[in-house]
């Protein structure tokens, strides 16, 4: 099963097996991580599942295509850097094994 | 027994008394959490139960918040199928349906709200549906085969998104409305307008200025909408969606302030210095607004509950949001920040004949109070932005495609 792990602002590290299927918010929810707040469920209707996306996953998750829901939600959520995603957005597969994500300072 | 180890009780296991019990732990605290909830199920998402669950895109599973692994693991004690029956506050205890008492530290009261119910002859008939549960939205669904006639009694979200998902299943859909517009409480006549047009477009009936006198029936089943005027809306189910009552019975029962809805401060808590209340349940300051409201929104649920849960482990407490709340309605995307309790006038952003649109709610001296936005969500984001930032803007500047969200919002 894929590994995620997820840093808190503070530098705090959290290392969570999460299912092929889940999205990378959900791994963050049903463990409890602090640091992402997920109000719309999932939806992309909120931007506060909101991380930055080490390298080399990046590259492999990609990033919104420009002028997408994601993209246009991005574009004002808290702190975002050219490495932001929306989590509620990334599906979980095995080539994401060993991924590590950093949360923001604040999801709102 | 030591202060420490009695529990903080939470009555109610629905949004909000899940991420209370959740926030508490994230925060650190130790205490045992005892989590009480009359649905068989721990707690879930409710906004996909008029969509995705009747689509057959979601299930019981995909929609709970965190698993049984998760509480089981942090020391949060679930009790389903069970509920707080009373609360005696002076001696600290909480009676459970089940005929047990708990001698609580700290009750964090989230009852949420239940569907209101219309007193109408035929109410009882088969086939007359609410929706707020994940049981009632199974019963929706069953009722949504082929060749169903839905009549939905109510045009406000729940009828609109209900009916949005009942027409893409093939159902046949007429929306009675007693005001003059679906959305008559909740958005402006604009926006109103807009929604009616697009239902109907998509081939929904809807009939406004209409008093539902009765529900007829044949065989036990609903069969009919009898309208005060005479004529009779057939249908095979009938869907009452007329607004949602806090449950707050029990603690008006304990003595709490209430006042349509449990009253609360920005801390989430009661009249009572050892009891919150978070969610539907509750009447809670706008700062923004300077006013007392209750938001009934999952947002709302969230924010409550890290505002309970920080204040609870002494924490500071975290800022507070601007309410904003969305819809789905087929391929339509509504969100909605603030609320335009003083605008005077609206700015039209975008193109509403193209369904791709935003109306920001300015006051008379150019505040902007609120946002409704369809299709737009860099609109929505932006707009929230400069509401929480009290921004006076002009209405041509908003108007204005070139400009910018990112320039209005600086």
């Amino acid at each position: 099963m894929p590994r995620i792990t997820y840093i808190e602002h503070n530098g705090t590290p959290h290392t969570v097996d999460v299912p092929v299927g889940k999205t990378v918010m959900q791994g963050a929810i049903e463990n409890n991580i602090p640091g992402i707040d997920a109000d719309c469920g999932g939806e992309c209707a909120c931007a506060t599942c909101h991380v930055y996306v080490d390298e080399p996953w990046l590259a492999k998750v990609g990033l919104p295509a420009p002028g997408s829901q994601e993209a246009s939600m991005l574009s004002f959520a808290a702190v975002t850097q050219p490495d932001s995603r929306l989590s509620c957005q990334i599906n979980v597969t095995d080539a994401l094994d060993g991924m590590t994500v950093r949360m923001p300072e604040g999801q709102h | 027994m030591s202060e420490e180890s009695r529990p903080i009780v939470i009555a109610g296991a629905g949004h909000a008394g899940g991420s209370a019990a959740a926030m508490l732990r994230q925060l650190g605290c130790e205490q045992p959490i005892v989590l009480i909830g009359e649905e068989p199920y721990l707690p879930y998402q409710r906004p996909p139960l008029s969509k995705q669950w009747l689509s057959g895109e979601a299930n019981e599973e995909s929609l709970t918040l965190r698993p049984a692994t998760f509480y089981a693991g942090a020391n949060i004690e679930t009790r389903l199928r069970q509920s707080v029956t009373a609360i005696d506050p002076a001696a600290h205890t909480v009676t459970v349906s089940d005929g047990s008492t708990i001698d609580y530290d700290t009750l964090i009261i989230a009852t949420g709200a239940r569907a209101r119910r219309l007193t109408l002859p035929g109410i009882d008939l088969a086939g007359v549906l609410e929706l707020r549960t994940a049981d009632d939205a199974e019963h929706l669904k069953a009722a949504l085969h082929p060749g169903a006639r839905l009549a939905v009694i109510g045009g406000g979200y729940i009828g609109l998104e209900a009916a949005a998902s009942a027409r893409t299943l093939g159902a046949d859909v007429t929306i009675v409305e007693r005001e003059a517009r679906v959305l008559a409480r909740v958005a402006c006549p604009l926006l109103s307008e807009f929604f009616e047009k697009f239902h109907r477009e998509r081939g929904s009936t809807i009939v406004t200025d209409a008093q539902v006198e009765a529900l007829e029936g044949q065989d036990g089943r609903v069969s009919g909408v009898r309208l005060a005027d005479g004529r009779v809306i057939p249908c095979t189910a009938a869907l009452i969606g007329v607004g949602a009552m806090p449950n707050e019975e029990l603690a008006k029962a304990a003595g709490i302030e209430c006042d349509s809805g449990i009253v609360v401060d920005l801390a989430a808590r009661t009249s009572d210095p050892s009891i919150y209340a978070v969610g539907d349940c509750t009447r809670r300051p706008l700062p923004l607004y300077d006013r007392m409201w209750r938001l009934e929104s999952v947002p709302n649920a969230l924010e409550q509950a890290k505002q309970a849960a920080s204040a609870i482990c002494g924490k500071p407490a975290p800022a507070p949001e601007v309410p904003w709340f969305w819809s789905d309605q087929y391929e339509l995307r509504l969100q909605i920040a603030g609320m335009p309790f003083e605008a005077t006038e609206i700015a039209v952003r975008g193109n509403v004949a193209e369904g791709k649109f935003a109306l920001f709610h300015l006051t008379a001296n150019g505040t902007v109070q609120a946002v409704e936005a369809v299709n737009m969500p860099t609109e929505f984001m932006g707009g929230r932005r400069i509401i929480q930032k009290r921004k006076r803007l002009a209405r041509a500047q908003i108007e204005d495609m070139a400009v910018s969200m990112q320039q209005l919002a600086a």
